[in-house]
C-alpha cells in the first residue's frame, strides 16, 4: 500500500494523488494528534461553561473514536485477542469440563481465588475477554462503514488522472512512434478496456484501473466476521443441549423432564424444544478382531424409530458417530454406549421385586462394567421389610484366568460377577444418589456358607443366584445394549456457515486480486514524433505489474509501432542492472530488455519490485 | 483376515525402513549443504560479497532513477523496455550470491544436496504411502503419522518452489535441519504402531481438514524461515548502510569500550554471521517472499478451521467448543491476521511485522506439539 509507505516528501509528491485511495484503509495519523483542549475559548457564565464542556466532551469522543477505528488500534486489539485466548486453553474451563475445573480449584488453593477473580475459569465469557472483542468489533464496524462509502465513491468516480511525471512511477516505459497521439490514446483506451480495466481518456492521457474486487473482497471479509460473531452469539444464547441414556427398547420424547442432564443458553425457554420422539431399537458395535489393534472400535450404530412432531409417521433411522439424526431444528448425536444386564429379583417371599435392564458403567476400553442393582421393596423369608443391593462387574468377554476383566468389548463370553447386600439402601434419605454407586454403610454383605468370605457368584445368561438364608434369588435373564444420546439445538448454524463461506471468498479476493493503475500518455515530441509513455502503480506487494506493463506495451505497439527518435534526445546509456530488480537474483544476469519481456525472469520471488 | 493383518504389518515394517532410509539420505543432504556454505565462505565471491553489495548500492545510487529506457540506434524497435523503480524506502541492496557464494565446489555440493533431498523425499513419501496402505486410511491418525506427513509436506513445498524456479536454494540447510529434527522426534518419542481410527475420526472431513492443516503448516514453515532470515539480513543491511561491516565492523569493535558487554557481544556475533548472511537474498526479497507465502496460506488456514468446525459439528454436536486444539488454531489465525494488518500499517511493517509472524508460527507449532502433549482435550490423539 504505497500511501502508507514511509516516503520521503519529494517522492510522495511524485506519486501523490495518483496513488491515493488504492485501498480504503484508514489514513494513518502521522502527526502526533495530542488530545488537548477541544473546547476552545470558554465564555464567562454557566452557559459558557456548558458550551465549552459540550465541545470538550465531543472532542474527546471524536478523538477516542478516531483512535479506536485506526489501523494501529485494530492491530493492537487483534494481538490482544490472540494473547487473551491463550489462558483459556491452559486452565480448565468450567464451560468445557466442569469436573476438571473443580478438581483444579481444589488442587490449587492459593491460586484458585485469584483465578476466580480474574475470570480465568471462564475466560471466553469473562469481562476482560469480552472487552477485547467488543472493542475490536466496534473498531471493525467503525472501520467498515466509512470504507464502504469510500469504496462506493471510488466505484462511481473515475480512476485518478495521470500524474505529471510518469517516469517517477514504480513501473514505466516509453517509446516513440509515428502514430498520431489521438490514435495512440484511443488504441490504449480500447486495449485497456478490452483487458477489463476501467479506462478513461482525459487530456493527453488515459487513466485506467483494475482490481476493484480486491477492495470488495476485503469489505465482504470484514462484514462476514461480524455475521459470524452474531451467529455465534445467538447460538450461545439460544442453544440447548441435553443428554439421555437409553437401553434398547426405550422411548424418548423431547421434553425437559426426560433428560438426564440439560444445559441451555441464557435466553432459551423450555417451550423452545421442538416436539419429536424416538425409540432405540438396537445398538450395534463392531470391533477389530485381529492384529495389534484387536478390540479397537470400528463402527457404532444405533437403529432408531423416529417420529417428527407429536404424532408424525414413524421412520427408521441409523445414528452413527459422525452422522447425527437431524430433526426440524435439533440434532441427535450418538455419544456413548455400554451394556445393560437384564435381571429379575425375587424376594424371600418368592415375589417378583424387580425386573429390568441395568445400565452399567464402562470402566475400560474392553467395556468391563461396574453394575449396581438396587431393590428397595422386598421382604425377607419371615415377611419383614428389607432392601437388597447387588454390586459387581459385568464382563462382556470373560476368560478363566482373569474373571474380573473383560478381554474384548463384544459379547463373546458375557458374565455377571455379583455380590449381594441387605439392609437399607438409603435411597429415600433425601440426598440424591448415583445409580452407579451402592452406599453400603447401612447394609450387610451376605456371607458364604463358611460365614466368613463374602458371598459372590459368576453368572452367565440364564443362571440364577440364590441368596443365603432364603433371602431371595436373582436371575440373569439377558443382555441389552444402551447408548447415550445428545440432543443439541443450536440456532445460527446456517448463518455461521454462510458467514464463514463469505469470509473465505472475501479474504481470497482480498489477498489474491491485485489492484493497480495504468496510465498511458501520448504527446508530440520535439522531433515531431509521438512520445508514448506508459506507467503502472500497484500496491507494493504486486510483483506481476512489470510483466503486465510489458505485456500492455507490447500489445499497444501494434497500433503505435516504435521507431527511433529522429535526433536521439539522449545517447544510449548502459542501464545499470540494479535498475532492473529482476536481474538482482537471477542466475544469468538478464539484460534489461529480457527482464521485461521474458516471463520467467520476472518471477515474483526473484525480487521484482513494483 | 489374519492374512490381511500380516500383510498390513509387513507394510508398516516397510514404511519404517523407508522412513529410516529417508533420514539417512537427509543427513547426507544436510552435510552437503554444510559443505556448500563452508566452501562458499572460502570463495573469493563469498569473502567479498559484502564489498560487492556496497559497490552495487553505490552504483545504484549513482544511476538513480534516470536511466534511459529508449533504444537509440536501430530504426524500428521490437519492444519498449520496462523500467522498474524499487519501492520507495527500500535500501536498494541486491540479493546475495547464494550459499555457495560463487565457489564452484560449493555449488557442486549445493546441487548434490538438492539431488539428495529429492531422493530422500521419494523415500520419505514412500514411507508415508506404505504407512497409509498399512492402516488403510489417511496417514495422520496420530502424532507419529502427522509428523512424518508434515515433514514430507514441508520438503514438498520446498521442492515445488525450486521447480517453479523461485529463489529458495538458501532454504536447503534450515530445511534439512528441521526435517531431521522432525523425523528424529517422530521415530523416537512419538512412534506409534500402525493402527486404525476410532469411529469419531471416521469422516471425510478428516481428510480435508487435516490435509489442509498439514499443507498450511508446511508452507507457513517456509514463510517463518524466510522471516527469520529476513531479521538477520535486515540487521546486516542496516549495518552495511551504516558502514559497520567488514573492516568497518572491526574498527567499531575496536572502539567499543570493554564494559559495553552486550554491544560487544552483538558486534562479535555480527562478525561471525555477516559472511553467511551476506550471501542470503536481500532483506526486501526475503520479506516479500515471506509475505507472499503467509498471505497465500491465510485463506487456506481459514478454510482449515472452517472445515474443522463443520466436522466438529457433525461429530460432537457443536461447531465451536473452545477445545484447546480449536483455541490454538484460532490463536494462530488471529496472529496471522495481525501480521497481515501490521504489513498494511505504517510504523509496523518491517521488523515488527516479522516478530508478529514468528509469534504466529510459534502458535502453530505449539498447537501441534504443545497441545497434543501437554493439554488434554477432545483432539488428544497423540498416542504418546
Ligand atoms: C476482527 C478482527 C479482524 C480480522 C480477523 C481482520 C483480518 C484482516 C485480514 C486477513 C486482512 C487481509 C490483509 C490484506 O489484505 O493484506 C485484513 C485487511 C484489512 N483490515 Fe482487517 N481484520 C480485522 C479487523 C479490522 C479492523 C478493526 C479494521 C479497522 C481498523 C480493519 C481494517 C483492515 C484494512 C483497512 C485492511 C486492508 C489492508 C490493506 O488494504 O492492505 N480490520 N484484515
Amino acid at each position: 500500500m504505497s500511501k502508507t509507505e514511509p516516503t520521503p516528501a519529494t517522492e510522495d509528491a511524485d506519486i501523490g494523488a495518483a496513488g491515493s485511495q488504492l485501498s480504503t484503509a484508514p489514513a494513518e495519523d502521522t502527526g502526533v494528534a495530542m488530545p488537548g483542549s477541544f473546547g476552545g475559548v470558554r465564555k464567562p457564565g454557566a452557559l459558557g461553561w456548558l458550551a465549552w464542556s459540550g465541545r470538550e466532551a465531543l472532542g474527546w469522543v471524536r478523538w477516542i473514536w478516531r483512535q479506536l477505528t485506526s489501523m494501529r488500534v485494530a492491530l493492537i486489539l487483534l494481538f490482544l485477542l490472540s494473547l487473551g485466548t491463550i489462558p483459556g486453553s491452559l486452565i480448565p474451563q468450567t464451560s468445557v469440563d466442569a469436573v476438571k475445573a473443580e478438581n483444579w480449584r481444589k488442587a490449587h488453593e492459593t491460586l484458585a481465588p485469584v483465578y476466580d477473580k480474574l475470570g480465568l475459569f471462564h475466560v471466553y465469557s469473562s469481562v476482560w475477554f469480552s472487552a477485547i472483542y467488543i472493542l475490536l468489533f466496534t473498531s471493525l464496524i467503525g472501520c467498515i462503514v466509512p470504507r464502504t462509502w469510500q469504496f462506493v465513491g471510488q466505484l462511481r468516480g473515475r480512476p485518478p488522472g495521470a500524474p505529471k511525471r510518469l517516469d517517477r512511477m514504480p513501473v514505466h516505459t516509453t517509446w516513440h512512434t509515428d502514430a498520431e497521439p489521438e490514435q495512440v490514446l484511443a488504441a490504449a483506451r480500447g486495449l485497456l478496456r478490452k483487458r477489463r480495466f476501467r479506462a478513461d481518456a482525459t487530456g493527453d492521457a488515459v487513466a485506467a484501473e483494475k482490481g476493484y474486487l480486491r477492495e470488495a473482497g476485503n469489505l465482504v471479509f470484514h462484514i462476514a466476521l461480524i455475521v459470524m460473531l452474531v451467529a455465534f452469539a445467538s447460538g450461545q444464547l439460544w442453544k440447548s443441549e441435553g443428554q439421555k441414556l437409553m437401553v434398547e427398547g426405550d422411548k424418548f420424547a423431547n421434553t425437559l423432564t426426560q433428560y438426564d442432564d440439560f444445559k441451555s443458553g441464557s435466553l432459551f425457554r423450555a417451550d423452545d424444544l421442538n416436539p419429536f420422539s424416538f425409540s432405540l431399537d438396537k445398538f450395534e458395535g463392531t470391533y477389530e478382531r485381529t492384529g495389534p489393534q484387536r478390540g479397537t472400535p470400528r463402527t457404532y450404530e444405533a437403529q432408531v424409530t423416529y417420529r417428527d412432531g407429536a404424532d408424525g409417521e414413524p421412520k427408521k433411522r441409523t445414528i452413527k458417530v459422525n452422522e447425527p439424526l437431524e430433526t426440524a431444528d435439533s440434532k441427535v448425536y450418538l455419544i456413548g454406549h455400554g451394556y445393560a444386564p437384564v435381571v429379575s429379583v425375587y424376594d424371600g417371599q418368592g415375589k417378583l421385586a424387580y425386573r429390568g435392564a441395568v445400565p452399567s458403567l464402562p470402566l475400560d476400553a474392553n467395556v468391563t462394567e461396574s453394575t449396581v442393582i438396587k431393590v428397595p421393596d422386598t421382604r425377607d423369608k419371615d415377611g419383614n421389610r428389607t432392601q437388597l443391593g447387588f454390586r459387581g462387574l459385568f464382563v462382556p468377554t470373560q476368560v478363566p484366568e482373569m474373571p474380573m476383566v473383560s478381554k474384548f468389548p463384544a459379547l463373546d463370553n458375557p458374565r455377571l460377577v455379583l455380590t449381594a447386600y441387605r439392609g437399607w439402601l438409603g435411597v429415600d434419605s433425601g440426598t440424591p444418589q448415583s445409580v452407579y454407586q451402592l452406599d453400603t454403610s447401612k447394609m450387610q454383605q451376605f456371607k458364604d456358607k463358611d460365614g466368613k468370605s463374602p458371598f459372590a457368584q459368576n453368572l452367565k445368561v440364564g443362571d440364577t443366584m440364590t441368596l443365603p438364608d432364603g433371602s431371595g434369588t436373582l436371575k440373569f435373564e439377558g443382555i441389552k445394549a444402551w447408548a447415550t444420546f445428545q440432543v443439541s439445538h443450536q440456532p445460527g448454524n446456517g448463518m455461521a456457515l454462510a458467514g464463514a463461506v463469505a469470509a473465505l471468498v472475501g479474504v481470497a479476493g482480498s489477498l489474491f486480486i491485485q489492484r493497480r493503475r495504468v496510465w498511458v500518455r501520448a504527446v508530440r515530441g520535439a522531433d515531431g514524433r509521438t512520445v508514448v509513455e506508459m506507467a503502472g502503480l500497484g500496491r507494493s506487494e504486486s510483483a506481476k505489474l512489470p510483466e503486465e506493463i510489458a505485456d500492455l506495451a507490447a500489445a499497444l505497439t501494434k497500433d503505435a509501432p516504435p521507431v527511433a527518435p529522429k535526433e536521439p534526445v539522449a545517447p544510449e546509456e548502459p542501464v545499470a542492472p540494479e535498475e532492473h530488480k529482476e536481474s538482482g537474483a537471477s542466475e544469468e544476469p538478464a539484460t534489461p530488455a529480457d527482464s521485461a519481456d521474458s516471463q520467467d525472469s520476472a518471477e515474483p520471488s526473484e525480487g521484482a519490485r513494483a | 483376515m489374519p492374512l490381511a493383518a500380516a500383510a498390513n504389518e509387513n507394510l508398516a515394517h516397510i514404511s519404517n525402513v523407508l522412513i529410516y532410509s529417508a533420514m539417512a539420505v537427509y543427513t547426507l543432504a544436510f552435510l552437503a549443504h554444510i559443505a556448500e556454505w563452508v566452501f562458499g565462505s572460502r570463495s573469493a565471491v563469498g569473502r567479498t560479497a559484502a564489498a560487492i553489495t556496497v559497490e552495487a548500492r553505490q552504483a545504484a545510487a549513482a544511476a538513480g532513477g534516470t536511466a534511459a529506457a529508449q533504444g537509440g540506434g536501430t530504426a524500428v524497435l521490437e519492444r519498449p523496455k520496462v523500467v522498474t523503480r524499487s519501492a520507495v524506502g527500500d535500501r536498494d541492496i541486491p540479493d546475495g550470491p547464494g550459499a555457495a557464494g560463487g565457489s564452484e565446489k560449493g555449488d557442486v555440493y549445493g546441487r548434490s544436496a538438492i539431488s539428495l533431498t529429492v531422493l530422500a523425499f521419494l523415500l520419505h513419501a514412500g514411507g508415508v504411502v506404505t504407512r497409509a496402505a498399512s492402516v488403510e486410511r489417511a496417514p495422520w491418525g496420530n502424532m507419529y503419522e502427522f509428523s512424518t506427513t508434515f515433514g514430507m509436506a514441508v520438503v514438498g513445498v520446498y521442492l515445488v518452489l525450486l521447480v517453479l524456479k523461485k529463489n529458495v536454494r538458501w532454504l536447503g540447510l534450515p530445511l534439512t535441519t528441521t526435517i531431521l529434527l522432525d523425523l528424529g522426534l517422530a521415530v523416537s518419542v512419538l512412534y506409534t504402531d500402525s493402527d486404525q481410527l476410532v469411529p469419531a475420526l471416521h469422516s471425510y472431513w478428516l481428510w480435508i481438514h487435516v490435509s489442509c492443516a498439514i499443507l498450511s503448516g508446511a508452507a507457513l514453515w517456509v514463510g517463518a524461515c524466510s522471516t527469520l532470515m529476513y531479521l538477520f539480513r535486515d540487521g546486516y543491511e542496516a549495518r552495511l548502510v551504516a558502514g559497520r561491516t567488514g573492516p568497518g565492523l572491526d574498527r567499531y569493535l575496536a572502539e567499543l569500550p570493554q564494559d559495553r558487554k552486550w554491544a560487544r557481544f552483538k558486534a562479535k556475533l555480527a562478525k561471525g554471521t555477516d559472511n553467511p548472511v551476506s550471501r542470503l537474498p536481500a532483506a526486501a526479497t526475503l520479506d516479500k517472499f515471506a509475505y507472499r507465502i503467509n498471505a497465500t496460506v491465510f485463506p487456506l488456514w481459514t478454510f482449515t478451521i472452517v472445515a474443522g468446525a463443520i466436522w466438529a459439528e457433525a461429530a460432537w454436536g457443536r461447531y465451536w467448543g473452545w477445545d484447546p486444539k480449536e483455541v490454538w488454531s484460532f490463536i494462530t489465525w488471529v496472529a496471522y491476521a495481525c501480521y497481515l494488518h501490521a504489513r498494511a500499517t505504517a510504523g509496523w511493517k518491517g521488523r515488527k511485522a516479522a516478530y508478529i509472524a514468528l509469534f504466529a508460527f510459534a502458535t502453530y507449532i505449539f498447537n501441534y506439539y504443545g497441545v497434543n502433549i501437554f493439554v488434554t482435550g477432545k483432539h488428544s490423539y497423540a498416542g504418546v
